[in-house]
């Protein structure tokens, strides 16, 4: 790291010149106001934005994410990190001419009280960083919001439903503005933390996908990838709070899986002992190498039905899913609404037929819950234009 | 001595506190001999500004701030402050950080 030159100020300002011990141990010249968790360096908010920021830029070179002409969407809620994310973007890209055309893409899953706040200050952001804004809806897209969904469904499983579909409304708010390439703000207690939670669930493949700095799937025509890798949380909110950010932090009104608050704050009680283990459960992440499987023939059997429906879907953080490993035929599209699918039907089109289903099988029973009678007053909305 | 404080409660953090970010405290002394410090004020605040004891937990574990939560005493990290000893000053801004809320 090369020292910064230290500010003509920092000697006339006597009235709280700090002790020795106090001083940023990268200037030597201001005092210090943050420890880093990641080597325990104790520095100045100055020499903070430098590296915090140098250290984006280099992950980024380092893995080559990027390459000059490309069009870049950053996922953006409105949260810290994506808030973060974007500011950072936008900065590196015009500091180190990166030659990106960047975006923000945000998804309006239907979440009264949660996500119409947020949407609120991404529009904000949107205007602050004089960036470009979409947003794609579940309503648009399949004519349902997560509030209805979960009326009928249940709160249960809304994270399943909520992550399946916000992969694919990703993928088509990308592909409508010509982009092949969208960023998130996963950070690196974010990796951990999934790595922690594969780990703990024995869920092999997908633990040595999940330190991956993008990812390529053939199931998305977009692929994705996590500038914010080896970025601590704490070191984020540091950033966004000392450049005065605006961002949302309300929580979604339909909690998030328990397992994953429980790993989580496992990692929090670790962090707090030993504060370079987040890093450190990156890099075991990315040093696993499995063995080879040889359960060919195991999965053969299930398959020979001719459409293979997996019996199981898991959604990751960022809301992707796991897509059942072997079979995928490159070009194959779902019947119902041509998006990529390994099946014949694609994994959204298949909940949806499932609430369908529910939702009249409500009506037969009678029940005039709000979720039928807000969808019939939508239908008649749309047939009276 | 009684001292005059600024909290803030940020992340998230201000549902716990009547939905209200910035507070304006006197931390009365409990001892004229011996200095306030900041782990009286954290004493002070579960005592008085957390209305439901449902909430101390969001904000409190194994009776320190909770892992997750950024304490800055004017703008530095506790930590280099020496976190609950730290003296208190009147005219200290202190503010609590959730970084576990919203992604
Ligand atoms: S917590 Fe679950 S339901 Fe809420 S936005 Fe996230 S994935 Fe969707
Ligand atoms: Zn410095
Ligand atoms: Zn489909």
């Amino acid at each position: 790291m090369t020292i910064t030159t230290p500010s003509p100020y920092g000697q006339s300002q006597a009235e709280t010149k700090p002790k020795l011990s106090q001083l940023c141990e990268h200037c030597h010249s201001r005092k210090a106001q943050i420890k880093r968790p990641k080597n325990l360096q104790k520095i100045c908010k100055e020499c903070f934005y430098e590296v915090f920021e140098t250290e984006i830029h280099n992950t980024i070179t380092n893995a080559n994410l990027f390459h000059p002409g490309e069009k870049v969407a950053v996922g953006a809620s409105g949260g810290k990190d994506s808030t973060v994310l974007a500011y950072i973007m936008k900065l590196l890209n015009e500091r180190y001419n990166y030659g990106l055309e960047i975006v923000l893409l945000s998804i309006d899953e239907g979440i009264i009280g949660y996500r119409d706040d947020s949407l609120a200050t991404v529009k904000r952001n949107q205007v602050q960083y004089d960036l470009p804004l979409e947003i794609v809806s579940y309503r648009d897209l399949y004519d349902w919001t997560m509030d209805e969904i979960v009326a009928c469904a249940g709160i249960r499983n809304s994270c399943t439903y909520c992550g399946v579909f916000r992969r694919q409304a990703l993928d088509r708010g990308a592909m409508k503005l010509g982009i092949s390439h969208v960023v998130t703000g996963h950070n690196a207690d974010d990796m951990a933390e999934t790595v922690l939670m594969n780990l703990l669930r024995g869920d092999v493949a997908r633990l040595e996908k999940s330190t991956a700095i993008m990812t390529e799937s053939k199931g998305s025509p977009v692929k994705r990838s996590k500038p914010f890798k080896y970025s601590y949380q704490k070191e984020i909110v540091l950033y966004a709070h000392y450049k005065k950010l605006d961002y949302f932090s309300t929580e979604c009104s339909y909690a998030p899986e328990a397992f994953r608050g429980t790993a989580r704050e496992l990692m929090k009680n670790l962090e707090a002992i030993r504060p370079s283990c987040i890093l450190d459960i990156i890099h075991s992440g990315e040093n696993l190498v499995l063995k080879p499987k040889k359960q060919r023939t195991q999965f053969r059997k299930n398959a020979k039905a001719g459409s293979k429906v997996p019996t199981e879907m898991e959604v990751r953080s960022d809301g992707s899913v796991s897509l059942t490993s072997a079979g995928f035929v490159d070009g194959n599209t779902c019947e119902k609404c041509g998006y990529l699918s390994s099946n014949k039907i694609c994994k959204a089109c298949m909940l949806l037929e499932g609430l369908e289903a529910n939702r009249a099988k409500l009506r037969l029973e009678g029940d005039q819950s709000f979720v039928g009678a807000a969808k019939l007053t939508r239908t008649l909305e749309n047939l009276s234009f | 001595m009684s001292v005059n404080i600024k909290l803030e409660f940020l992340g998230g953090l201000d549902v716990i506190f009547n939905s209200e970010r910035y507070h304006k405290v006197t931390v009365p002394s409990t001892n004229a001999s011996t200095p306030l410090i900041l782990r009286d004020l954290i004493k002070y605040i579960v005592d008085n500004m957390i209305k439901d004891p449902k909430d101390i937990e969001v904000f409190i574990e194994n009776d320190t701030i909770r892992p997750g939560i950024l304490t800055l005493i004017n703008d530095t990290d506790w930590e280099l402050e020496g976190e609950e000893e730290y003296v208190l000053e009147s005219g200290d801004v202190i503010s609590f950080t959730s970084t576990l809320h919203g992604g």
